[in-house]
């Protein structure tokens, strides 16, 4: 797809790094004049995913995260990969309150908290190969009628 | 994030200034149980007025303490939950298990109603 503007970086799995990328995208994505409650909805889907890659997909070892962020017209594009372990079952992953890591104190929340907040979200992974999470916001910037 | 943890009789007072995320909530989990601990502490009541940011890790530590609390007889409050935070609370149905107050005063008052 071609966008109005776009962004992608790469960086590494680092918890510090999280506030990182929703700060990124949070500034890219000023343009459009968000309302404070969409900024808030976006910052905290893009600190799921990226918290997903850091302690799922890369678990105790370090890879690259890699982020895309694309605009067009008054809708939002981000995309978060990494090259980690992937996720053998899907649905599984996104029911509420399920988590693999439960001695962590991680809530199960994750994946709600990415279909809550945004508009679509789709999820591809395989054993092995790593974790695709693509969602999309329309930003009607308070005039709900876009 | 910055963490100011306050005694209060057998309640202890966590306030948090900053960004609630898997980075900053080992940090919350750990100062949160090592003062509750020491002070021997059964009540907790954390204050999220300064709380700029949170994400389902911050819902992740509330829920490790809760069990912690009601294992001790005790409970959990939270006050000052903003606008955007409010939404992630909801959510979770974290507001089935712990009350939220406007402010600790209140949060105080009703833990000594409660017999807390």
């Amino acid at each position: 797809m071609s966008y109005d503007n776009e962004m992608e970086m790469k960086f590494k799995s680092l918890p510090e790094n999280e506030a990182f990328a929703r700060t990124s995208v949070s500034l890219f994505i000023t343009p459009l004049n968000p309302t404070l409650d969409e900024l808030n909805d976006i910052k905290t889907a893009v600190s799921e995913a990226v918290t997903n890659a850091v302690i799922h997909g890369y678990e105790e070892s370090f890879g690259e995260i890699f982020l895309k962020c694309g605009i067009k017209q008054n809708t939002v594009y981000i995309k978060i990969e990494d090259k980690g372990k992937g996720i053998e079952n899907i649905e599984q992953a996104m029911s509420p309150l399920y988590t693999s890591k439960p001695n962590l104190g991680r809530s199960g929340l994750g994946f709600t908290v990415m279909e809550s907040f945004m508009d679509e979200i789709k999820v591809s992974s395989s054993a092995g190969e790593g974790t695709i999470i693509e969602m999309t916001k329309k930003i009607t910037g308070g005039n709900s009628a876009g | 994030m910055n963490i100011l943890c306050e005694s209060r009789g057998r309640t202890l007072i966590v306030k948090v200034n900053g960004e609630i995320d898997h980075y900053s909530s080992n940090e919350l989990k750990n100062k949160t149980d090592r003062e509750y601990k020491q002070a021997k502490s059964k009540n907790i009541v954390f204050d999220f007025s300064g709380v700029t940011f949170m994400d389902s890790s911050g819902i992740g530590v509330i829920m490790g303490r809760y069990k912690n609390v009601i294992s001790n007889g005790g409970v959990i409050g939270a006050v000052s939950i903003s606008k955007e935070l409010r939404k992630i609370f909801d959510l979770s149905g974290l507001f089935k298990i712990i009350k939220c107050y406007e402010n600790i005063e209140s949060a105080l008052k009703d833990f000594s109603v409660r017999g807390q």
